[in-house]
């Protein structure tokens, strides 16, 4: 840790910085009452936080294969991680899983009862 | 009982933290950092266990997915090769795929329509 350049210091505070978005939104995940918001709190804050690890190889390693990559690969999940959410989430409110209690509002509901 | 549960959690997450980053000198910085992220994915893994409906396993496994790659992106620079980022990126196709599966399933549908 002594002998570091200027990139590879401010690559491993951004890889910190990802870990520390992982962390939280795994605490959301785990705590939050309901699938929809432990889906919210996860997916947003999970794919933040790995996007983060992401750009700080990208930081650390430079213009290599390793840098071009770890590109490559946050914009793959960048891509696809608010999809397969989104398709999780229309998933379970077509499959009938119950909201918590403390919900005020459910405008899916209404949309489909007026649809019919 | 809710007060005692915060307090072994708590208590639980700080003597992870304490006995990665204080106790433990010896172990190289890279792999602290994945040490962090595997505990994460222990927290992710109370979720599969005792999540109550299917869609709280569906999103904790996609979260594990996502979770790996940052791990695979570590462990690339921990180890100074290259073909671990390939592995993250062949996991996370796999993973978009099998959650889009899992998701088109649960709704009711079939797999080829």
């Amino acid at each position: 840790m002594h002998d570091l350049a200027l990139n590879q210091i401010i690559g491993y505070i951004i890889i910190c910085g990802g870990i520390l978005f992982d962390f939280f939104g795994v605490l959301g995940l785990v705590r939050l009452p309901d699938v929809y918001n432990r889906l919210q709190a996860a997916t947003k804050s999970v794919t933040f936080g790995s996007v983060g690890i992401l750009l700080g190889v990208f930081i650390y390693s430079g213009f290599t294969a390793t840098g071009f990559k770890a590109i490559l690969c946050a914009i793959f999940i960048l891509l696809t991680s608010p999809v397969s959410a989104h398709a999780i989430a229309k998933a379970a409110h077509k499959a009938g899983i119950k909201l918590t209690d403390k919900t005020i509002i459910d405008l899916y509901q209404e949309d489909k009862e007026l649809q019919k | 009982m809710r007060v005692f549960r915060w307090f072994i959690g708590l208590l639980f997450i700080a003597a992870f933290f304490v006995m990665n980053f204080a106790v433990f000198t010896e172990i190289p910085f890279n792999y602290k950092l994945i040490n962090v992220l595997l505990f994460c994915s222990l927290f992710i893994l109370i979720r599969v266990v005792k999540g109550p409906s299917v869609a709280d396993r569906i999103v904790a496994i996609d979260i594990i997915g996502i979770l790996i790659i940052g791990v695979c992106a570590i462990l690339a620079i921990a180890l100074q090769r290259s073909y671990f980022i390939d592995i993250g990126i062949a996991w996370g196709l796999q993973s978009f795929i099998g959650t889009l599966a899992l998701a088109k399933f649960l709704e009711g549908r079939s797999l080829d329509a």
